[in-house]
């Protein structure tokens, strides 16, 4: 049995997901990139080597992506996350025609063609608005961790209306909000709207076509969930595995390779 | 005597000064802005009348500018920062044909008629990486506070280059820099650098045309100013010490003066000390 794997190193976190001939995940990792990017993908791909009780060598292909990709030195390729976030996507959600990946630094629109492949694609890398550092900033401003951020917005009933569009100003706006004694969870649901608003506004540059569906970090927290679907008008396919979407699809670039490399062999038996 | 105040409600300070008969100024006050501007302006405008040594009742007539202007419920009437920003200026430099604001969040760029009105103007408040929030941001992220930013970067030889696409992104860059030895200060300088790129694409926007008045909080960095000098390659004038931060609240004090002494040419008499124009 040959296994292929996938080192996903984001910005924020390295991913590292193991999958085995039949396309099935058989061990994935998480950990903090921090600053030292070359040891994030080691320790990522170690984890889920021990995850997978696997060894090194069992391993044949591995394909780093992400921002970091070429800080994946044991790799043998790299292929860019909008390629590789496409593919997972695809292969979790077979009627995948549009992904939006919001990660800790950027949020990502892609239209994929019914076999994975990128039709189109626009990212906001210019500018922190609308990503992930804006739940980030919301977390730091009213000192609620990122995990609760969801789960409270949920409970908001009269969302506030976020009008800055910079991630540094929205800091000082949620802390005007609470001085006019607007509730957290009404605060929080309006920042949510308005990453909500800024994502589907990236999401028409590239043409919204069903289905829809949702990956990246951002993806695991439920209030992004319900008001990207509400902002969108369709309900966005989320997998248990979103969180992972790019390195499975770095994972299955890689085993593409060693099927490739397999057919050659068959031919001259 | 009777005087004037102009309260200027700015994003980050809110600045109040009053202002005699003669054009002179008799005192000033600032105070971080915070979320209570109606509470604030008060407080602003009781600490320069102190400041002044001028009891409420001698004043006779204020005005409010800045983001906050509507909350100063004191204020007889309103004005736009660009508005008592061109009064200001044009008071201390009479030649003023292009003002230069840079403030905590917000960049402006303006362009005067002869009779120091403002023909044109450009101003960026969506985004920090054009305001001073920037510069606040960098120093953040290098462990410094705003007021150290001045010491600090007078000691760089050098600039880093920052971009200065965006005030987050920025961080990954600063931490970059860092890791690799670069001095805080060079960093820093990179960082104003970038801002003076962006203020001097904005006065473009306006067709600016000498001379320069540089007023706001963040021309208080000398560093600033010398980049601006350079990028320019112009003279600019700056208001000495502080008042570079209280221009906007003169123009406002001024334009109360001007109000008045307008009534009172209607009337064809001077208005009674203590009593308010309509």
């Amino acid at each position: 049995m040959a296994y292929a794997a996938g080192v996903d190193v984001g910005s924020t976190q390295t991913k590292a997901v193991i999958i085995d001939e039949g396309r099935t995940i058989v061990a994935r990792s998480l950990t903090m990139t921090g600053a030292n990017v070359i040891r994030a993908a080691e320790q990522a791909f170690a984890e889920a080597l021990t995850a997978g009780d696997l060894r090194e060598e069992e391993v044949e292909y591995v394909v780093g992506t992400g921002y970091g990709r070429y800080k994946v030195t044991f790799g043998n390729t790299q292929v860019t996350e909008i390629s590789c976030h496409g593919r997972g996507a695809v292969h979790m959600f077979p009627g995948t025609r549009t992904v939006v990946d919001m990660g800790g630094q950027d949020t990502k629109a892609i239209r994929v063609s019914p076999s994975g492949e990128i039709v189109d694609f626009c990212m906001n890398d210019k500018c922190a608005a609308g990503t992930g550092r804006f739940l980030g900033a919301a977390s730091s401003a009213l000192d609620i961790p990122l995990d609760e951020l969801g789960p409270t917005a949920l409970r908001g009933e009269r969302p506030v209306k976020i009008s800055t569009t910079c991630t540094v100003f929205a800091e000082s706006e949620v802390l005007s909000w609470l001085g006019k004694g607007k509730k957290i969870e009404d605060i929080l649901l309006g920042v949510h709207q308005s990453i909500a608003a800024r994502s589907t506004g990236l999401l028409r540059r590239v043409g919204i076509e069903e289905e829809v569906t949702f990956t990246g970090g951002v993806a695991r927290n439920h209030a992004m969930i319900e008001t990207l679907n509400r902002s969108l008008g369709v309900p966005v396919n989320v997998s248990e595995d979103s969180h992972y979407m790019g390195a499975l699809g770095a994972a299955l670039f890689a085993l593409d390779h060693i099927l490739a490399a397999r057919i050659p062999a068959r031919h001259d038996a | 005597m009777t005087c004037t105040v102009g309260i200027d409600v700015g994003s980050t300070y809110t600045k109040a000064l009053v202002l005699r008969a003669d054009r002179t100024i008799a005192g000033r006050a600032m105070l971080p802005t915070g979320f209570k501007l109606t509470e604030i302006a008060d407080r602003a405008q009781a600490a320069a009348l102190a400041d002044a040594g001028v009891a409420p009742s001698d004043v006779d007539y204020v005005v409010a500018t800045g983001f906050g202007r509507h909350q100063v419920t004191s204020a007889d009437v309103h004005v736009t920062d660009l508005t008592a920003a061109a009064r200001g200026a044009t008071l201390l430099f009479p030649e003023t044909q292009t003002i230069l604001d840079v403030g905590g969040q917000t960049m402006k760029a303006s362009r005067l008629t002869d009779g120091a009105k403002v023909k044109s103007f450009r101003l960026n408040d969506k985004c920090a990486a054009g305001t001073g929030a920037f510069l606040e941001k960098t120093a953040r992220y290098m462990g410094y506070s705003t007021v150290e930013i001045g010491p600090l970067v007078d000691t760089s030889k050098e600039p880093m280059a920052i971009s200065g696409v965006c005030a987050v992104f920025a961080e990954s860059e600063v931490i970059n820099h860092l890791s690799q030895g670069v001095a805080p200060a060079d960093i820093m300088h990179g960082a104003i650098v970038s801002l003076v790129g962006r203020s001097v694409q904005l006065m473009k926007r306006v067709r600016m045309e000498p001379e320069f008045t540089l007023i706001g909080g963040i021309l208080r960095f000398r560093r600033m100013i010398d980049v601006i000098r350079a990028e320019l390659a112009a003279d600019v004038n700056v208001p000495e010490g502080d008042l570079v931060q209280f221009t906007s609240a003169l123009g406002a004090a001024l334009l109360g003066r001007r109000r008045l002494e307008q009534v009172a040419d209607a009337h064809g008499s001077a208005v009674p000390p203590g009593s308010r124009a309509p």
